[in-house]
């Protein structure tokens, strides 16, 4: 997918950080960046909050009502607006009845719960391998590489589909698929770290610290993840929203997240065949995963560009000004 | 360029050894009893211990994964219980669900695939170098920031929830299009691109995103860089700069990408392959997956990396030709 664009983009963030203080204030500065946060913090306090709240709206995500979808035409949803209520914020499922807003508040917990997990796992993993295969002699190097060559040709989708089949049903599916996604996803990080410890090996201070007989575990703590951390904080925020994708679609494919835990991507799936009945059941979870995906990119945009802040004004070199462009 | 070609081989040889060594241990090392999968869940232990002999599962998994080298390379035979069945080389085993051969199954759903993955490149291609280059044409304007805007926008959309979407505007509310129901190109091109339409428009829509970004990021570079302020110096016209040498600095980078995306496509766009009901190899290895057909599954895996192989290599020789500077080493 977009992996080697996201390789691309965070690779380039070679700057060291110049600390946490010039970082946030630099983030504060993109309006975009804040609005997308503040959307971010509601979602997790949904997230967070999903039994208070449907206890609050008096719903749990499992509870089948009958009564309030019509039997006569299979099952669609009584009043207007899918059987949106007082009672029901955002209506009901279609046959079955469950509070729909009970079932996206846990879904968030899922999504966001999973791809944490997954990204989390893809960070730890990614810069190990990175860092060994960089500090490491060639046997090491090479050794490691192959094995990065051999994940990237790993398709993600194919192996979660694959391993969720073997997998005992007994296993808890959400921390499954983080497993599955974190294991298959790291090969991004890992080129990443590879190639800026590279970098960074010939550089004086490294090279001081080898001299004055520090060990490639110490060196690579004290002296290498500090400037890894910009390039790698890039990569994974642009990681996690994909991860909330990936985690989406194999739930719409049926080998997600199994029934009754709720999940997103299962119902929209589960809507597929709704879409006319009962439109407010696809756009509820389809607008909700848009809205997640898209605020957590526009984050991590944010993020990246306050981590390498000569990123824009380098690009910003040849722009016109506005009357050169005849404005 | 030719020792590269070589070393690039080898690599490629490599990886998919070790790949099918993976998928071969993870699906049959995996809990679960593989011989009761192959032959049902209604089996009883004596037919289930005949499938275990017939398949060989019994025997360590090196000699099984040996006789699955020996039927890629050499073909293999089977024993069916009446007769011998010849599996030709590459032969990937036989499915448990229909007992054909996964390679002629494998080989049955690429034309559907490919059909998908070669009219959506088209469309994203251009719809993504175009923005990339309006958004360059029009920097520090309104456009541009618009244009950004959209195209995170895209980059942030699953391919379900566009493709649902222009279902429920253009096939059930518009009534412009018809629900994809797959013809194949050689029994009437004209329905195959019609019914096509949809998936293509859904899967550009998607992909062209990357595409956008990269083709602005890079065209800004190049033109930030000295020998474009020499041009502006001596008069060339902004209209040849972009599109004679700032387009073309984009233009390596963003072939590798395609020729990456592409590769990964052959694998079978598996969502937008479900969702429009699209008979290719993306849809097979989710009902492989849902039935369980370990061999078709790793038959797919092995295809899927394969192209995914292929891919990475044309991409840097791609983009080693489009690019002078990109050495081969």
């Amino acid at each position: 997918m977009a992996e080697a664009l996201l390789v691309k983009e965070a690779g380039s963030v070679t700057v060291p950080a110049s600390g946490a203080r010039p970082f946030w204030r630099r983030l504060r500065r993109r309006r975009s960046a804040l609005v997308a946060a503040v959307v971010v913090a509601l979602l997790v306090l949904v997230a967070l909050a999903a039994p208070l709240l449907s206890g609050i709206e008096g719903q749990n995500p499992t509870a089948y009502h009958p009564d309030l979808v019509d039997s006569a035409t299979g099952g669609v949803p009584l009043g207007s607006f899918g059987g949106i209520s007082g009672d029901h914020w955002l209506g009901v499922e279609p046959l079955t009845g469950r509070d729909l807003f009970a079932r996206v508040a846990y879904g968030a917990r899922v999504s966001l719960g999973v791809a944490l997990g997954a990204t989390l796992l893809q960070v730890v993993i990614g810069v190990g391998i990175g860092l060994s295969a960089g500090l490491g002699n060639r046997f090491v190097d090479q050794a490691l590489s192959r094995l990065t060559d051999v994940v990237v040709a790993l398709p993600v989708m194919v192996i979660a589909l694959g391993a969720l089949a073997v997998v005992p049903a007994g296993f808890p599916r959400p921390v499954l698929i983080a497993l599955i996604v974190g294991l298959v996803g790291w090969s991004g990080i890992s080129k990443i770290v590879r190639a800026q410890t590279l970098a960074l090996k010939s550089l004086d201070h490294v090279a001081a610290a080898r001299l004055s007989g520090w060990g490639p575990w110490q060196i690579a703590r004290r002296e290498l993840l500090p400037a890894l951390a910009a390039p790698v904080i890039t990569y994974a925020v642009l990681l996690f929203p994909s991860n909330i994708v990936v985690e989406a679609a194999l739930s719409f494919l049926g080998v997600g997240i199994k029934p009754p835990t709720p999940s997103w991507g299962q119902m929209l799936s589960d809507a597929d065949t709704w879409y006319q009945a009962a439109p407010t059941y696809l756009l509820v979870p389809a607008l909700l995963l848009f809205v997640t995906v898209l605020a957590l990119t526009v984050l991590g945009e944010g993020v990246r560009t306050a981590l390498d802040p000569r990123a824009e004004s380098r690009l910003r070199i040849g722009t016109r000004s506005k009357k050169e462009a005849g404005a | 360029m030719s020792s590269f070609l070589l070393r690039r081989l080898g690599g490629a040889v490599f990886v998919l050894l070790a790949l099918s060594i993976v998928v071969y241990v993870t699906f049959y090392v995996a809990p679960g009893d593989v011989a009761q999968i192959a032959c049902g869940p209604r089996c009883s232990p004596v037919q289930v211990a005949q499938v275990r002999e017939q398949l060989h599962l019994g025997d360590p998994l090196y000699t099984q994964y040996a006789h699955f080298v020996q039927g890629l390379f050499a073909g293999r035979d089977y024993s069916t219980g009446t007769g011998v069945l010849h599996c030709q080389a590459p032969c990937l085993g036989l499915s448990y669900q229909s007992d054909q051969q996964v390679t002629q199954l494998i080989l049955a759903k690429l034309p559907a695939t490919a059909s998908l993955a070669a009219g959506a490149f088209v469309l994203w291609m251009l719809l993504g170098v175009g923005t990339g280059l309006l958004s360059v044409w029009r920097r520090g304007r309104a456009t541009e920031r618009v244009l950004t805007g959209i195209t995170l926008a895209g980059m942030a959309t699953p391919v379900f929830v566009i493709g649902l979407l222009l279902i429920i505007v253009l096939v059930t509310a518009l009534q412009i299009l018809p629900f994809p129901d797959y013809v194949p190109l050689t029994d009437d091109p004209e329905q195959w691109a019609w019914n096509l339409l949809l998936p293509w428009i859904s899967l550009a829509l998607v992909s062209a995103a990357p595409y956008a970004r990269m083709t602005r990021a890079s065209m800004l570079e190049t033109l930030a860089e000295d020998h474009v302020r020499t041009f502006r110096a001596y008069g060339v016209g902004e209209r040849t700069i972009i599109g004679r040498h700032a387009l073309r600095g984009a233009l390596a980078p963003v072939i590798a990408l395609g020729a990456l995306d592409i590769g990964s496509m052959f694998g079978g766009a598996v969502l937008t392959e479900s969702l429009f009901g699209i008979p290719g190899v993306g849809r097979e290895l989710v009902d492989a997956v849902k039935h369980v057909d370990l061999p078709v599954v790793v038959g797919l895996v092995l295809v899927t990396g394969f192209f995914v192989v292929l891919a990475n290599a044309v991409a840097d020789i791609l983009q080693a030709a489009a690019d002078r500077r990109v050495v081969l080493a």
